[in-house]
């Protein structure tokens, strides 16, 4: 059975949170080009304050925004790979603590909700993880900032609500809480399953490549038409009005059961921070 | 330097706040202060400190930063969204502060409280922290050191980018 060091997993994750925090999304880059070239001052305006912090961000070192964010992280974990030299757990955590420490990034969780004392140390993360088929472990790191993540919501929708239900209740949520988010915007759709695993879809939609079109027809118009419609809201860039609200809707779906219609929704800020690495073993 | 943009001196003057209408473009230079959520509760909650610094004409920027890396006064500083501290404006006013700097909307109660207590809302630019952070000349914690990223922090900055987003006339851009 190959062998994989832990230690290799710190390390992996110490790296992406410092280069998801360090460096822009390209993708993202490009609709910001377009944004600046597009309608409106304000908007122009904006999109090159966010190309220029890019600039800043890459060559000062600073992260691209000073929320630097809870780190996700997602494992599958192949089930033929042997893990070795410690607890993964721990590992993927010295991983986290090693990068907001080196990387001079901001330690943003507090060790309980309520107490909210500061860790110090940007820990714990958030961490999902899957034994699949296979001898190989997919590591996505994902740090999420609270301005968006607080823009989130989830429904337990009823079946006759059906798919204009979740559209409503998108657009309902960008509505309410878009303009605080940092427009333009990412959005993770999960549809079906429990309530929990709903959210668990939303969010693992936002590890997906921007504007990545789902591959299904019937899904694929939702992700078209949930993005036209809520850049007819008038949020626009920084909930200023003008120019693009949403840059992409990225659908993940389950099944559920008879009585239920679960949908979630996770917004995500225009710093779309998500990185991955297969890592094999020995 | 485009004409429509506005330098402006900290502390500011009641005036000056009052001549200015949304949609302007200003430069902020001068000593203000960030804080927000936990920093705001120490200041204003239960037991609260009150104001630990001269607010009088003073800016407030609702941010925490990021840590300065080597060779640098401060590492990512941009706005956090203004809405999670709006119970903690009309203290602020009520201490002499005369613009709030932050992201996003707030509602028409903090509005209204803006207009009356002669305060500015202004607007800089979410997600910008890198580029923001080159306005910065120094940043100290001033207060509160144990709240970590959360300390209240003096900056000095020089010309300082915003937009006026709400004024003290009742002008307020996020109503469309």
């Amino acid at each position: 059975m190959p062998e994989l060091d832990v230690s290799r997993i710190s390390a992996e994750v110490a790296r992406l949170c410092q280069q998801v925090n360090l460096e822009a999304d390209p993708a993202v880059l490009e609709c910001l080009e377009r944004e600046k070239r597009g309608k409106g001052e304000r908007a122009r305006a904006f999109a090159a304050d966010l190309l220029a912090n890019a600039v800043a961000a890459r060559e000062d070192r600073v992260p691209i925004c000073q929320d630097t964010g809870m780190v996700v992280v997602f494992l599958e974990l192949g089930q033929d790979l042997h893990l070795t030299g410690g607890d993964l757990e721990e590992a993927v955590q010295a991983g986290v603590r090693k990068a907001y420490h080196e990387g001079y990034l901001r330690k943003s969780v507090v060790d309980d909700p309520l107490r909210r004392k500061n860790t110090g140390d940007n820990t714990p993360a958030v961490m999902h993880t899957r034994i699949v088929p296979g001898s190989k472990l997919r590591l996505t790191v994902a740090p999420k900032g609270f301005g968006s993540e607080n823009a989130s919501a989830l429904a337990m929708l009823t079946p006759a609500q059906g798919r204009e239900g979740v559209i409503k209740f998108v657009l309902a949520t960008l509505r309410e809480k878009g303009a605080n988010a940092c427009p333009p915007l990412v959005l993770g759709i999960g549809i079906g399953g429990t309530m929990e695993k709903a959210a668990l879809l939303a969010k693992e939609a936002l590890t997906l490549p921007l504007g990545r079109a789902h591959p299904d027809p019937k899904y694929r118009a939702l992700e078209v038409e949930i993005v036209e419609r809520a850049n007819r809201l008038g949020i626009g860039m920084q909930g200023l009005g003008e120019g693009t609200a949403v840059l992409a809707a990225h659908i993940l779906e389950f099944p559920t059961h008879i009585a239920g219609l679960p949908v979630a929704v996770n917004t995500c800020c225009h710093v779309y921070r998500h990185a991955e690495v297969v890592l094999e073993g020995k | 330097m485009k004409k429509n943009k506005v330098s402006l001196t900290l502390p500011l003057d009641a005036e000056i706040v009052g001549s200015l209408r949304v949609g302007q473009r200003v430069l902020l230079s001068g000593t203000m202060y960030s804080a927000r959520d936990a920093a705001c509760a120490l200041m204003f909650g239960e037991d609260g400190t009150g104001v630990p610094f001269p607010a009088e004409g003073g800016a407030i920027y609702f941010a925490g930063p990021s840590p300065a890396p080597p060779g640098r006064p401060v590492g990512s500083l941009g706005p956090t969204s203004s809405y999670r501290m709006e119970p903690f404006i009309p203290d602020l006013i009520s201490a002499g502060i005369r613009a709030i700097i932050g992201k996003g909307s707030v509602g028409e109660k903090t509005a209204r409280a803006l207009r009356d207590g002669g305060c500015i809302y202004l607007a800089a630019t979410g997600g910008a922290g890198a580029l923001l952070s080159r306005a910065v000349e120094t940043c100290q914690v001033a207060a509160f050191p144990e709240l970590g990223a959360e300390a209240l922090h003096r900056l000095e900055v020089a010309f300082f980018p915003a937009l006026v987003a709400i004024d003290a006339a009742g002008g307020n851009l996020f109503r469309g």
